[in-house]
């Protein structure tokens, strides 16, 4: 029999959620320690599926069915392909360093929150794996209770709010999306004779033009919450600013991906002819998000909103790379996706780190660190410049594409876009003055510690990763390729897009 | 008639046969308490636990044999549908008697009364899922409710409790007037009482005016006993006067019972003209799901939310009514099974947080018990999810059974205003959690592991709500060859 390699990629994490819960209440160390090595289970599995994953193949691999609902046909099904296989690798990288760097910052009901995190864990990454919708939903829900209980019980002071009203507004979406995929299993039973949830089976059915654009609404409404898109982001800055940090790593970095992934995986090449009519107003949207997150962002005088709003930027550029339907903005978008989770999941860390220290987050005070904090000023900086797209930097790669892939089919959006890049630079390094250059006009900065040794061991892997995506992004696309560009052949781009290179071609010509 | 019709007593008497052995438990109840005099003695509940078991054990053993023809002149059905039921409502009942172990023994109840009338409640309803004749439905449906009036006012030292059974009883007896004398129309028209011959009489002469005046007064009387809005007005202080205990009873054994002899007339007798009833009961549902949640929102008591959140339930499942089609009906059966087990759970829940000298039902009264009582606090996030229809719990998959009936025969605006009403009681139902969890707390509790019986109810009504969730195939089978039965 083969190894359900996938299988144990998702349940590991819960498997460790239940022993964790089963543990002592105290020392506290001893269940971080656990928490740290269960979270590298999911991580070891998911590293060895990327040694053993077949570059160059477009379909799901690692493939798993079983039987779960025969009445509504409904299969318990997972399979990796090229979008989500980084995704996944992305998701169980970020929850050992959110472990780790919990440490800080998580004092009290350490074992509550280690738990719910590695639920959460299990939740994602059946998401990014699950090829049945039935499956996909149960998953997606899934999610969002240990989210719920991270941000409702470690968050700031308005917790409560932030909390709920992160839970409304993604069930808002997501209830809808249930009745669109149960109207779907519908259209499979009416064309097949019996109710199926598969992935495959869905793609099968040939929906109408008005239907698919109802379904789509449905489905893209759940995602667009979720990216988010303007004007659905509201609920972002309240869930980022009193979350966790680890709280809002994962949101930031895995979480907001569900959006763009559900985009990409369901929403796109089931409805490809309502996605086509609404992409228009999907891109317009996109490119307001950009332009108007930067914009907000670089008015907050609290780090952690304006890295935040800075979310709704970058994501704004990964929604108009799918939109245009291109192969190399959408490979641009995916790329962008992974970027977006390393960097701001970075920037996340280093705020959350200086506010531990300082227990404020305002950029007025600070000023000067670089004298003080020098190891922690030139990580920042990594990360701060990561997140502008500096080149040799990963970001660098995904809005280089996303915006080439994009400007055939899109001219204007994409020159109002491009606008977003100069702006990232501005809020960006602005802020990066603000808080490390000048002189240190606060002398309660003068006592700061700088990174400790395990701050250190949390932010390497992240910024490294940045560098490696940076430089040599060629086994990235290698893999990601085929499965996108397979996506996409659902959909046509408008007008002029034959001429658009594939994303290798343009970055090594 | 001149003569007793012997007749009438041959045939299938083993259709009776779960609800005699549990009438025969409740006198054994009563035989027993009067010789055993020792107030804490076990005997009773244990004694009540076993004769529901071996009714249900009864049942399963006929679930085995049928199709079994009719019992007693074919007043009483032996169908999977009301088999299935009758587990069902044992399953409730012992978990009730279970539940209120600890209770008593906190309370100066008068206990062999008290898991007497249990007892017989659950026998009046047992017949009234196997009814297959008004006049027996109408017998069955008054041993039930006569019970529950007496054990609703129980606590005779609190006045809200006597206040609870005097409405109670007199709104009920109100209602069944109602249910009386729609039967009267009906015997009026079909010249029987037999829901057969009011379906041949219906298939025959179609929709005559007797026929309607029947529907609309029956749909009146069993509006109230499954709190329907508009008749539901009196569920939440009968709900929140009533020992938590009974209150659970009353939300999952009344209301299951009478939903069940609800389908069954709706569509064994009246089959042939649903076009009358569908629209009715679609506002009916629409209406309910939509009051109970909305007023749910702003209650301050978390018995009172109970009580609203189960008269939005009572919504969701009338869903699977509305439908009627094979699936529907399957998922209001499927669903009532799985709205039995998570709310008894939460209201296990509540009854945990209760001490004698307070009952602890205010939101407030909840702060901090998450941490501080992970069992309790993690078995009332399960019931919330599950009652709130997030996954991987047995209400999701309840609700996913309804929409998708709904779905499926055509009804996809009544589905999405199912998912709006879930989606404003994630609002209230979170809002426990928020207390549980959010909010510091110190009120001390009875430690759990002091009421073993309740914590027992509680991991059992858990571990079915969230097997169920996980493997939901098994006992949707179980409901969809028990609806299948009733044609």
């Amino acid at each position: 029999m083969q190894l359900p390699l996938l299988t144990l990629i998702v349940f590991s994490p819960l498997a460790g959620a239940i022993i964790l819960a089963m543990l002592p209440r105290e020392p506290t160390v001893g269940l971080r320690r656990a928490a740290f090595v269960f979270s590298l289970v999911p991580l070891a599995f998911a590293g060895w599926m990327l040694e053993r994953f077949q570059p160059g193949e477009a379909d799901f691999q690692f493939v798993e069915r079983a039987r779960w609902i025969p009445q509504w046909g409904i299969e318990y099904r997972l399979g990796v392909d090229g979008v989500s296989l980084f995704l996944v690798l992305l998701t169980a990288l970020l929850v050992p360093i959110v472990v780790l760097a919990s440490w800080g910052d998580i004092t009290r009901r350490v074992k509550e929150f280690l738990a719910f995190l590695l639920v959460l864990e299990t939740g994602m990454l059946g998401a990014f794996l699950a090829t049945d919708l039935f499956l996909f939903y149960v998953f997606w829900e899934l999610m969002l209770v240990p989210m719920y209980f991270l941000i409702g019980v470690w968050g700031g002071a308005r917790r409560v709010y932030a909390a709920v009203k992160f839970v409304l507004f993604t069930l808002v979406g997501s209830l809808l999306m249930l009745i669109a995929i149960l109207y779907c299993a519908w259209r499979v039973q009416a064309e097949s004779g019996s109710f199926a949830f598969g992935y495959d089976r869905f793609l099968a059915v040939p929906f109408t033009a008005r239907e698919q654009l109802y379904l789509f609404t449905a489905f893209a409404l759940a995602f667009a919450i979720k990216v988010p898109l303007f004007p659905l982001h509201t609920w972002l800055p309240d869930a980022h600013v009193e979350a966790p940090t680890g709280g809002s790593v994962i949101l930031a970095g895995v979480l907001l991906k569900m959006g763009t992934y559900g985009f990409l995986r369901f929403a796109m090449p089931l409805f490809p002819t309502a996605a086509e009519t609404l992409a228009p107003v999907v891109v317009a949207l996109a490119v307001v998000g950009i332009v108007y997150g930067a914009l907000v962002a670089t008015v907050q005088p609290d780090l952690k909103k304006l890295v935040a709003y800075s979310s709704v930027s970058h994501l704004g550029f990964v929604m108009l790379g799918l939109f245009v339907f291109t192969e190399t903005s959408a490979a641009g978008s995916v790329y962008q996706m992974l970027n977006h989770g390393l960097s701001t999941g970075a920037l996340f860390l280093l705020v959350g780190m200086i506010y531990e220290r300082r227990h404020t987050r305002l950029i007025a005070d600070f000023g000067g660190l670089w004298s003080v904090i020098p190891v922690y000023a030139s990580f920042f900086l990594v990360a701060m410049l990561a997140s502008v797209g500096l080149p040799g930097l990963n970001g660098f790669i995904g809005e280089f594409l996303i915006l080439l892939g994009a400007f055939g089919p899109r001219p204007w959006a994409t020159a109002v876009a491009t606008s977003g890049v100069v702006l990232a630079a501005l809020y960006l390094l602005w802020m990066y003055q603000r808080v490390v250059f000048g002189p240190l006009t606060h002398l309660e900065n003068a006592g700061l510690r700088d990174l400790s040794a395990r701050e250190i061991a949390v932010l390497v892997p992240v910024l490294a990763l940045c560098f490696v995506m940076g430089l040599y992004p060629a086994p990235f696309f290698r893999r990601m390729e085929p499965s996108i560009n397979k996506m996409l052949a659902r959909l046509r781009a408008p007008a002029v897009v034959a001429a658009t290179p594939s994303a290798e071609a343009a970055l090594h010509p | 008639m001149t003569a007793i019709d012997v007749a009438a007593f041959t045939g299938h008497w083993e259709v009776a046969l779960p609800g005699v052995i549990v009438a025969a438990t409740a006198m054994l109840v009563m035989a027993v308490d009067m010789i055993v005099r020792d107030p804490d003695a076990d005997a009773l509940p244990v004694l009540g636990i076993a004769g529901l078991a071996v009714a249900a054990a009864a049942a399963v053993w006929l679930w085995g044999e049928s199709p079994i023809g009719d019992g007693f002149a074919s007043t009483l059905r032996g169908d999977r549908y009301a088999l299935f039921f009758t587990v069902l409502l044992c399953a409730g009942s012992a978990l009730t008697i279970l539940m209120s172990v600890d209770f008593l023994r906190e309370h100066p109840l008068p206990r062999g009364e008290y898991f007497a009338l249990v007892l017989l409640a659950t026998t009046g309803m047992i017949f009234l899922a196997a009814a297959n004749d008004l006049i027996v439905l109408f017998l069955a449906l008054e041993i039930m409710s006569v019970a529950v009036y007496v054990l609703t006012g129980m606590l005779r030292a609190e006045p809200r409790s006597i206040e609870a059974a005097l409405k109670y009883f007199l709104l009920g007896a109100f209602a069944t007037g109602f249910l009386l004398y729609g039967i009267a129309f009906f015997y009026a028209a079909a010249g029987s009482t037999r829901l057969g011959v009011i379906a041949g009489a219906v298939a025959h002469d179609g929709a005559r005016p007797f026929m309607i005046l029947g529907l609309a007064l029956v749909l009146v009387g069993f509006g109230f006993k499954v709190a329907l809005a508009p008749f539901h007005v009196w569920t939440p202080d009968v709900y929140e006067g009533a020992p938590t205990a009974v209150t659970a009873f009353m939300a999952v054994g009344v209301k299951a019972a009478a939903f069940a002899a609800f389908a069954r007339v709706v569509l064994a007798a009246l089959g042939g003209i649903a076009v009358r009833w569908s629209g009715l009961l679609w506002i009916l549902a629409v209406l309910t799901m939509s009051v109970g949640n909305l007023v749910a929102v702003s209650q301050r008591s978390v018995k009172r939310m109970l009580a609203y959140s189960s008269i939005a339930h009572a919504g969701y499942a009338l869903i699977g009514l509305v439908v009627a089609t094979p699936a529907g009906g399957a998922a209001l059966v499927f669903y009532l099974a799985v709205y039995t087990f998570m709310t008894l759970g939460a209201f296990g829940v509540l009854l945990a947080l209760g001490r004698r000298d307070e009952p602890g039902e205010g939101l407030a009264d909840w702060a901090g018990v998450g941490f501080r009582h992970p069992v309790l606090g993690l078995s009332m996030v399960v019931f919330m999810l599950s009652l709130a229809g997030i996954p991987p719990t047995a209400g999701f998959a309840g609700k996913f059974y309804l929409f998708s009936a709904a779905v499926d025969a055509g009804y996809v605006g009544l589905a999405i205003i199912g998912v709006l009403n879930s989606l404003v009681s994630v609002y209230y139902y979170f809002g426990v959690l928020v207390q549980m969890y959010m909010v510091e707390g110190t009120r001390s509790l009875v430690p759990p592991g002091a009421r073993p019986c309740l914590l027992a109810t509680i991991v059992v009504a858990v571990l079915v709500t969230l097997l169920v969730g996980i493997l939901p195939a098994g006992p949707m089978e179980l409901a969809r060859e028990a609806f299948a039965s009733l044609h």
